[in-house]
């Protein structure tokens, strides 16, 4: 599905349908290796490059680690959860602990060239394929 | 090695809003993963909202209703195509009924890396005091 619109809710509609599709269908499993771990994972592409996304509100950027190998990406890290000793708890939704997870994309990456951000909560890594991975055009003679 | 296992964080899928309490805004809504807890001052909300900035929450309290809403920013999904998708995105709202023992004009807020911290101070009648016997 091709998502190029110009009105950012019709885009962010696009997206999410998108999205449910690919989650509601098991078409030739279609799905992240090692599937049912934390962090769950999304996987764009963009161009040439994949883009991996996921959600980790309340981790601090220092207690998070990324590799890139080959065709792996392993994200670790840990959750912490702190309140005042003397508080009552009322409710308690969010959960908090260790974390390592690896995935393996389709296609070599560009270790090199891996780039991440994480902000409000949401890391961002962007994994150029590699070069050896590209497809090439060959000249017919 | 079993205590580490234990402690490993299991994954969660975001609760989407039941039809009851869906929007009329087109679009996904999600209520955030929610902590309340009391101290000796105040009750303190912490939820989790994954992709919103400072800008883009909205918390107010109309007669006695706490509501928080976050938009996320759909622009970083512009150029981008779903390979493998294991959550959705969209925005979050939730809301909570307040206790008139709440102090609502000094109620404040603070976000870090996608956590809403919102401090409900309780109202000075409110406050508990301990009684000396004479």
């Amino acid at each position: 599905m091709v998502i190029r619109v110009r009105d950012p809710f019709a885009t962010l509609l696009g997206l999410q349908r998108a999205m449910e599709n690919v989650m509601g269908s098991d078409w030739f499993g279609s799905r992240t290796s090692g599937s049912g771990a934390f962090p769950l994972l999304n996987v764009f592409t963009a161009g040439d490059d994949f883009v991996v996304e996921a959600e980790l509100p309340g981790v601090k950027k220092q207690d998070l680690d990324v590799q890139v190998r080959g065709d792996t990406l392993r994200i670790q890290g840990k959750k912490t959860i702190a309140y005042d000793e003397n508080a009552s708890i009322h409710r308690r939704e969010r959960a908090a602990g260790q974390f390592d997870r690896t995935v393996t994309l389709p296609d070599e990456i560009d270790s090199a060239r891996v780039s991440a951000d994480f902000r409000d909560g949401v890391l961002t890594l962007r994994l150029p394929r590699a070069e050896s991975a590209k497809p090439r055009t060959v000249a017919i003679n | 090695m079993a205590s580490q296992v234990s402690h490993e964080v299991a994954p969660r899928e975001k609760r989407e809003l039941t039809p009851a309490e869906e929007r009329t805004e087109a679009g996904k809504f999600f209520s955030p993963h929610t902590d309340i807890h009391e101290t000796e001052r105040a009750v303190l909300v912490t939820m989790e909202v994954p992709g919103v900035s400072k800008s883009s929450i909205d918390i107010q309290v109309e007669k006695g209703v706490l509501t928080v809403k976050g938009t996320i920013d759909p622009t970083r999904y512009e150029s981008v195509q779903p390979l493998y998708t294991e959550y959705n995105v969209g925005n979050f709202v939730r809301t909570f009924t307040v206790s008139p023992k709440i102090d609502a004009a000094s109620i404040s807020a603070t976000v870090a890396d996608g956590v809403l911290t919102i401090e409900l101070p309780k109202a000075k009648e409110a406050l508990a005091r301990r009684i000396a016997v004479n």
